[in-house]
């Protein structure tokens, strides 16, 4: 036995962490106490990096998961994995579900380790824990690469504290004994259950233990399909959400907000009659609206629609779309062509992609009760570290006085990022002096809540002689704000990086780091470069899922489309031809043989194709858009319809696969996010607010507009570690979705979404803010 | 303060709150029945999607003063009693086509799914492309395609 300070040397790091041919030892403990407790311990075992050829762009060295899982690692040996009585194993998982699958993919992770039945692990949302510092935020499609290993070396170091009970209860050595299913196998067939075995195998003291990691080739619940943990919760209505959990004196409280963008209240002009009104028992002002407390949420938008509020001026007022396009255009750098032969020819495009909206359906909402020495948080929370440190900070408190409890989402796209509603939801209830259960209106979230930054993207490539010389893309933004951490957790290990990645990224701001640690052409064009450009940092923004890859990949595979014309090539073979990886070529011939590429298709419909590469792995999406006018014009009451997507046909390549339906579940849903934002989904600027208020005038995508066939193919993959997945459906979704239409309509569409411009619906008033729920809704049954 | 009376996953419930307070906020906040979804307050989410006497409603947009004693408001919460099981074939379809992700939408789209394939079997029909197409609820992780396939499968299940 050794005391964790006086742990020998790991064995030296192998460049393949997960086993296969040179398998490697990993250390671990089993943690002193009572009832068994293992953790891993991967402090020492960054893996080694290739040297850096001098091409390539900075992700193929380095990417935002790489840099994610470094700034995990120091920190592995503070999650756990426990053995309970009764044969189960638990797991407080130190990231947020979200509806991305996690939970049943960590614990698919944890039973293959363990040798237990998936069923009999239960994994939680842990709450905040501020000792894991940077390994406690969901985002960057990074929570399984960052935790796989880590819980594979804790679940098997209680495997081999289960064996080490087990021998000494049998009286065999360990060698003679197997595990199965949650039991322990003796020579004789004899067994003993891991429940009868978990206080046997508890260590007093806590204890180095260095292991090996199953086999890959040995797995038996790793890769095989398996449902969703919570389903049958969800479909009968039975999981919780932020607004469906009782806390006691938690009432319904939502808040007045201010005509124009994050303006402010100056007072409550009609505040008894407020009070005076059914259900209401408190109104407050805080920094970011007039607050009312009531019986039901019904009684608090009634309330809302009856205050008299004066208001001060928000930071945009006056601004519209066109005045923030005039402003990007001007910060919009000089793009220089390299130097390239007089007689090449160049393809220049410029395009403009809208604000657009992150909510979920679930709105922004948190529970708070706040008291006078302490307070306790409930949310949906993606970093809720922060989430504690904010909350703290606004209400004059030390962290530790304020306990943050982390509740499934419905929903992030990134939303959930930030802790908006936490925040606000303590400040309430401070100045109430009572517990709040705050909901946002739906129409406080397109119009106050957090967006995708409008960006313009301006490409120039040169061409000679067949080939591509050079590709330079010059994306300008208005500001993404990362203050929800990830920016935190660049400044601190971007040290980690490879000397030449680090000297690439050096001096860039966050969003420029993330920028240039995510974007990969992924094809040989020569000179490639892309970078990023920001100003106007008066939104509320944030990184909605997968970030800059959509705009990015959407202009980028249209300029695509237009080099393989100058050229003479098919898309596809063109495609093909430049692909830098073999993981994209792959992807590419899935969806041209099972999409059928080339098919002949009506005047007035066509195919498109696009690939993405990012989150360690690879897409590409094969769809079909039909924009004839008896299709563009089709009715369906108060619905957008406009050009279908007919068909699309998705290919992923995401490392190892955990659980392929989940995996699919993703892509799906990742489809769905591309067609809207390349088609319909967009909030306009006007007069210092945005227009859209709810669903019917913020077109994500609807059933009318999904393609009547979807088709997914998981590849194959040669890596033995998982890349991301729950953002990598969206990029090469988008762009394919552009490039069809491009193709049906014959014109290169340069704003997005397509129909961004023409505003169809009467705006919601700003004064009330939210609108009155309707009586009517017995004339709609069906 | 007026008492309201109706029946609730058939039984009979009774509430003090005022004639205008919409069936939304009586289930959720006055009676704890929170699988009826808040996503929008203004009937265009459909996340609150219930039934009625037997079809389709949203709670957020009836005043519950427009309920009388007879009428019958199933959430999901009842709904496999009304088929006396311990799940409704769409639920259990629900289940194999592993169709939530965040789940939040899920309850409104079964309800929502039940009364449709009535409503087209009413119409002397089984549920098309077309009638999949008029699906108004939302669901914002995408899962559409396989809300498709369940709506079918749950359809068979139905008899």
């Amino acid at each position: 036995m050794t005391s964790p300070d006086a742990r020998p040397q790991p064995p030296a790091p192998g460049p393949d962490p997960a086993g296969g041919v040179r398998r490697r030892s990993f250390l671990g403990y089993v943690i002193g106490g009572t009832t068994l407790v293992a953790a891993a311990d991967l402090t020492m075992a960054r893996p080694a990096r290739a040297a850096v050829p001098s091409l390539p762009q900075v992700p193929e060295l380095y990417d935002l998961e790489d840099l994610q899982t470094d700034a995990a690692l120091p920190t592995s040996q503070l999650i756990t994995i426990e053995i309970n009585d009764d044969g189960t194993a638990s797991f407080a998982l130190p990231r947020m579900e979200v509806g991305q699958g996690i939970t049943t993919s960590t614990a698919m992770i944890i039973a293959e380790e363990l040798d237990l039945p998936v069923d009999k692990v239960r994994v939680t949302l842990a709450p905040a824990r501020p000792e894991l510092v940077f390994n406690q935020l969901t985002g960057g499609s990074n929570s399984t690469v960052s935790t796989y290993t880590p819980i594979r070396v804790a679940s098997a170091i209680a495997r081999g504290a289960l064996l080490e009970a087990a021998a000494l209860e049998m009286g065999y050595a360990v060698e003679r004994l197997r595990t199965k299913d949650g039991v322990v196998i003796g020579p004789a067939g004899e067994t003993l259950g891991y429940g009868d075995l978990a206080r046997l195998a508890a260590s007093p003291v806590t204890e180095v233990v260095d292991v090996l990691l199953k086999d890959p080739e040995e797995f038996t619940r790793i890769g095989k399909p398996r449902n969703r943990d919570d389903a049958r919760l969800a479909v009968t209505g039975q999981k919780d959400f932020t607004l469906d959990l009782e806390v006691k004196g938690a009432l319904p409280t939502m808040l007045c907000r201010a005509p124009t963008l994050n303006g402010t209240p100056k007072r409550l002009r009609n505040k008894k009659k407020i009070l005076r009104m059914p259900g209401v028992k408190q109104v407050a002002l805080v920094d970011t609206g007039v607050a009312v407390r009531a019986k039901t949420f019904g009684q608090c938008i009634d309330a809302i629609r009856a205050m008299d509020v004066v208001w001060n001026g928000g930071p945009v007022d006056g601004e519209s779309d066109q005045t923030i396009l005039a402003r990007l255009k001007k910060a919009e750098l000089p793009l220089a062509v390299p130097e390239v032969p007089l007689l090449a020819k160049t393809v220049e495009e410029r395009f403009e992609f809208m604000f657009r909206s992150s909510a979920a359906l679930e709105p922004n909402c948190a529970i708070a009760d706040v008291r006078e020495d302490s307070a306790e948080i409930w949310s949906g929370l993606k970093v809720p570290i922060l989430a504690q440190q904010n909350i703290a900070q606004a209400l004059g408190m030390s962290q530790d006085q304020v306990k943050v409890n982390v509740v499934t989402g419905g929903g992030s796209f990134g939303h959930k990022l930030f802790s908006d509603a936490a925040i606000e939801a303590a400040k309430v209830s401070q100045a109430m002096g009572k517990p709040v259960k705050l909901m946002w209106h739906r129409a406080d979230e397109p119009r106050q809540g957090r967006l995708h930054p409008m960006v313009t993207s301006r490409i120039r490539a040169t061409v000679l002689a067949g080939q591509v010389l050079s590709f330079e893309q010059r994306n300008t933004s208005v500001v993404t704000d990362f203050s929800h951490g990830l920016g935190e957790i660049i400044t601190s290990t971007i040290d980690e990086a490879p000397t030449e990645v680090g000297k690439m990224v050096g001096g860039l701001g966050f969003s420029q780091t993330i920028f240039t640690l995510t974007q990969e052409l992924g094809y040989n064009f020569g000179v490639v470069t892309q970078l990023l450009n920001e100003t106007d940092d008066r939104f509320n923004t944030g990184s909605m899922r997968n970030i800059y890859s959509p705009d990015t990949r959407v202009a980028a595979e249209l300029v695509v489309d237009r080099l393989a014309a100058e050229v003479g090539l098919d898309p596809l073979e063109f495609r093909l031809r430049h692909a830098k990886s073999d993981k994209v070529r792959k992807a590419l011939e899935k969806v041209a043989e099972e999409g059928d590429w080339g098919r002949r298709m009506p005047q007035g419909m066509a195919q498109g194709i696009a690939i993405h590469q990012e989150y360690k792995g690879a897409t590409a999406c094969l769809v079909e858009i039909d924009v004839r006018p008896e299709t563009v014009n089709r009715k369906i009451r108060n619905a957008v319809t406009g050009p279908r997507v007919t068909r699309a046909t998705f290919a992923v390549d995401a490392g190892l696969v955990i659980n392929p339906r989940g995996l699919e579940a993703q892509m799906m849903g990742g489809f769905s996010d591309g067609l809207a934002l390349t088609l319909t989904s967009s909030v306009h600027l006007r007069d210092g607010h945005f227009l859209e208020a709810s669903w019917d005038n913020y077109y994500y995508t609807r059933q009318w507009n999904i393609p009547p066939r979807f088709d997914c193919f998981v590849l194959p993959s040669e890596d033995r570690l998982p890349g991301g997945a729950g953002e990598a459906g969206v990029a090469a979704s988008a762009a394919a979705v552009a490039c069809a239409y491009a193709r049906a309509t014959g014109t290169m569409p340069t704003r997005f979404p397509i129909n961004h411009g023409k505003v169809t619906f009467k705006p919601k008033s700003f004064v009330p803010s939210v609108p009155k729920s309707p009586t009517n809704g017995l004339k709609f049954t069906y | 303060m007026p008492k309201q009376t109706f029946i609730l996953n058939g039984k009979p419930v009774t509430v003090n709150v005022k004639d205008d307070v919409r069936v939304l906020w009586v289930l959720r906040d006055l009676l704890g029945v929170t699988g009826p979804k808040y996503g929008c307050g203004i009937n265009v989410c459909k996340a609150c999607t219930s039934h009625i006497n037997g079809k389709a409603f949203n709670p957020c947009s009836v005043r519950v003063g427009d309920l009388g004693r007879r009428d019958e408001v199933t959430t999901i919460e009842g709904l496999p009693d009304t088929v006396g099981q311990d799940l409704h074939p769409m639920q259990e379809a629900w289940i194999d086509r592993d169709v939530p992700q965040c789940g939040y939408c899920q309850p409104g789209q079964i309800m929502a799914a039940v009364a449709l394939v009535k409503k087209v079997r009413r119409e002397g029909r089984e549920i098309s492309e077309s009638d999949l197409d008029t699906i108004r609820n939302i669901c914002r992780c995408g899962t559409y395609t396989r809300i498709r396939e369940a709506v079918v499968q749950g359809a068979r299940g139905m008899g």
